[in-house]
């Protein structure tokens, strides 16, 4: 089903997209908010730019936008999928707990924010170019890579990356020394299985928006997880 | 020479004539304070671990034991308090944060034990509860500021959604994994039969729970712990947590070691891992921000709910309500500096945050002021201790009140403040199942029952005595209130005569 969301707020183009059959295409998305919001069973195409909290809540439904995301996408998203064929705004999955979000270009500050994986779910989040400081913070599972393609003299990751890591994985494709890392993070070279590890994720990336895994995957990488000296425990003393 | 800073603050007292060392004691006590030396037949204590929870003193069979405060102590000083020293000693030999439990306990003024409730003489008589109709039944949320006709005429009755209690008292968020399964039990199927609401806090919602729903309050906080289509379509109200009275500004830390397989499923996060509740939300930095996080929420379900959030007293409380009450909320929740904890920060508890009952007035006032009263309704927190502290709310603005630590010690908490251990005695503040089972889930809910129902019938004595036979009119009727031993600012603040005007 077309949707044309032209003149409508999210409200009524939720309820729209909540009426339509399966799949539907939206047209003319010009900021509308929590497009998709808790919901399952439907695939989402998005033509033009939405608002805040794309997604959030989302629970197996699949979104695929055309442009640009603002802040907030995927916020506690449960299962489904996003995929983003340009940049996306700050906090992009923050608490995520399922499903993945691939971004083809930019995300900014804390990116993956307290994700968290549970049984099988396992939470994914790709993105193609650089991302913001605080990547990663409080992170408490799931995985995050992101990819630098086309970043030449940048850092592929803005300050503070990982702070209040206790959980899950972060890759970079860049070495360990481009990157600042807190103490509280250990940082090494990606080794063999890190890399076939992320290699169905590189993959799905390249398949989605057109890249050449080889040249993706021949590049050096870092992992970085947390440091299992635990930093809170001997922060406190009973009173 | 291991020297010991630390004189254990308590002395158990045991009545040799009556103890028959059966070693009831020892079995209780999850703290190992007793034990029993085979060679003399007797019971002996290591008092360094008593907190003073007194199960022992409440289990023991011949009524021979006793826990007082010893009377060991440093040289009196009023500036270098006891406590100052002794905390010192604790910080200076471990270098840790000192962390505390339960709500601020310091000799700060209590407001409602200044403020004196009205009743009729001669003029406007007192209703006699047990003879006359006496409403206590309240709704919570947005109400229209105007009526609304169709093209026809009649009236339009679309409301936003409400919530209905039988009283103006709702069991305040304690997360499962803070406090027990049992615990849990008790307070969710106390608040079905009352027809109140309990709330799940940030901790999940356990899937025996969801049978609750219609009486279930679930929290949304920036950890997002066990926060999911389900869980939000589950409760009759969802609140976002972005404070909370007894550690205003900052966030939560649940240990690994609590986070049992059962917690870990209804946080959903794996067993033994930490779970850290950031202090803010990540993505609420202003009003608007706010109003984002408010409406993602009705959007995921459909704007059925009313959306409560809740905050900590602070300074500026009323200008921060005011905001609120502008994002798109139904319902405020406030949570007085007094109010309870399972672990904050020792300095942080007693030190930060302002009195529920001046922060109650002040944003009652000022949402009135700027006409904006009835887009939300406004429950109080942070120790609510009986039915007058209710009444007193009440007619200082709130529609209704959040009570938290008086439930738990309806089901048998007595204020040790070590819920941080785990080691609740009482079955409350702890996931050890030899410990929670100590709590009948059965006989809570009845305790809980009980409780509400005598605080019910005090409350309609009360407002009979006041010649008033609707909660509602009682709501924001402060000339039912006089504070008494108050300055002038005070009364100021509270809007209220002083005992004698």
């Amino acid at each position: 089903m077309l949707i044309d969301a032209k003149g409508i707020n999210h409200r009524e183009l939720n309820e729209m997209i909540r009426r339509s059959d399966k799949d539907c295409v939206v047209k003319n998305c010009l900021g509308q908010r929590f497009i998709g919001a808790g919901m399952s069973d439907r695939n989402i195409e998005i033509e033009g730019i939405p608002g805040n909290a794309l997604g959030a809540y989302l629970n197996g439904a699949c979104i695929e936008v055309r442009g640009n995301v603002q802040d907030a996408v995927g916020d506690t998203m449960n299962s489904g999928s996003i995929v983003i064929y340009g940049n996306a705004g700050d906090t992009a999955g923050y608490a995520m707990r399922g499903g993945s979000i691939y971004v083809k270009g930019n995300t900014r500050y804390r990116t993956g924010i307290h994700m968290k994986e549970y049984r099988d779910k396992l939470p994914v989040i790709v993105i193609g170019g650089k991302t913001g400081s605080f990547l990663g913070e409080y992170q408490a599972g799931g995985v995050i890579l992101v990819l630098g393609l086309g970043i030449k003299d940048e850092k592929i990751a803005g300050y503070f990356p990982c702070a209040g890591m206790h959980g899950g994985k972060v890759f970079l494709r860049t070495e360990p020394s481009k990157i600042k890392f807190p103490p509280q993070v250990l940082v090494r070279p990606s080794d063999s299985e890190d890399m076939s590890e992320i290699q169905k994720y590189v993959s799905e990336f390249c398949r989605l928006f057109g890249f050449d895994e080889k040249a993706v995957m021949d590049h050096p990488f870092t992992t970085a997880v947390p440091n299992s000296k635990n930093p809170y425990k001997q922060m406190y003393v009973s009173n | 020479m291991k020297i010991n800073y630390l004189y254990p603050e308590f002395e158990v007292i045991r009545n040799p004539e009556r103890c028959i060392s059966c070693r009831l004691c020892e079995r209780q006590c999850s703290n190992g304070v007793h034990c029993y030396v085979a060679e003399t037949g007797r019971m002996a204590s290591d008092e360094s671990k008593c907190v003073d929870c007194q199960r022992c003193v409440a289990v023991c069979p011949k009524t021979a034991l006793k826990i007082v405060k010893s009377n060991c102590s440093l040289r009196e000083n009023a500036n270098w308090r006891e406590s100052y020293v002794k905390e010192i000693y604790k910080q200076a030999e471990s270098g840790g944060i000192l962390l505390s439990s339960m709500g601020n306990p310091e000799p700060f003024p209590s407001y409602w034990d200044r403020i004196l409730i009205n009743a009729s003489q001669v003029t406007n008589p007192s209703i006699d509860p047990l003879r006359e109709p006496m409403e206590t039944r309240v709704f919570l949320g947005k109400k229209p500021d105007r009526i609304k006709r169709g093209a026809d005429g009649r009236i339009k009755r679309e409301l936003s959604p409400q919530l209905c209690l039988s009283m103006p008292v709702m069991f305040s968020a304690m997360s499962y994994g803070s406090i027990s399964y049992n615990a849990h039990a008790a307070l969710a199927s106390a608040a079905s039969e009352l027809g109140i609401l309990y709330n799940t806090g940030e901790g999940g919602l356990h899937e025996d729970f969801y049978r609750y729903g219609k009486n279930t309050v679930v929290q949304v906080a920036s950890g997002r712990f066990g926060v999911h289509e389900t869980y939000l379509e589950a409760g009759a109200a969802i609140e976002i947590k972005i404070g909370q009275g007894a550690k205003p500004g900052i966030g939560g830390h649940l240990p690994g070691a609590k986070i049992t397989a059962d917690v870990s499923r209804t946080r959903m996060i794996p067993e033994g891992t930490e779970a850290i509740s950031p202090a803010p939300h990540h993505d609420i930095y202003s009003i608007e921000d706010l109003r984002q996080l408010v409406y993602s929420l009705k959007e995921a379900t459909e704007y059925k709910k009313p959306v409560i959030v809740k905050v900590a007293a602070v300074h500026n409380i009323a200008a921060i309500a005011g905001g609120i009450a502008r994002s798109g909320a139904d319902i405020i929740a406030i949570d007085g500096f007094r109010g309870g904890t399972g672990a904050a920060p020792t300095r942080i508890r007693d030190n930060v945050g302002i009195p529920i009952e001046l922060a109650l007035a002040a944003v009652d006032q000022r949402l009135r002021e700027e006409g904006i009263r009835n887009n939300v309704s406004i429950i109080a927190g942070g120790s609510i201790r009986s039915s007058s502290d209710v009444i007193k709310a009440v007619a200082l603005g709130a529609d209704a009140c959040y009570i938290g630590t008086a439930a738990l010690i309806a089901l048998g908490c007595h204020l040790c403040r070590s819920c941080g251990s785990g080691k609740c005695n009482w079955g409350i503040a702890t996931q050890d199942p030899e410990l929670s089972k100590r709590l009948d889930p059965f006989s809570g809910k009845e305790r809980l029952v009980n409780l509400m129902r005598a605080w019910r019938h005090e409350i309609k004595e009360m407002m009979g005595g006041m010649g008033i036979n609707s909660i509602e009119a009682l709501r924001g009727n402060r000339l039912m209130l006089r504070g008494i031993g108050m300055n002038e600012k005070e009364l100021e603040i509270l809007g209220i005569s002083h005992a004698g005007e």
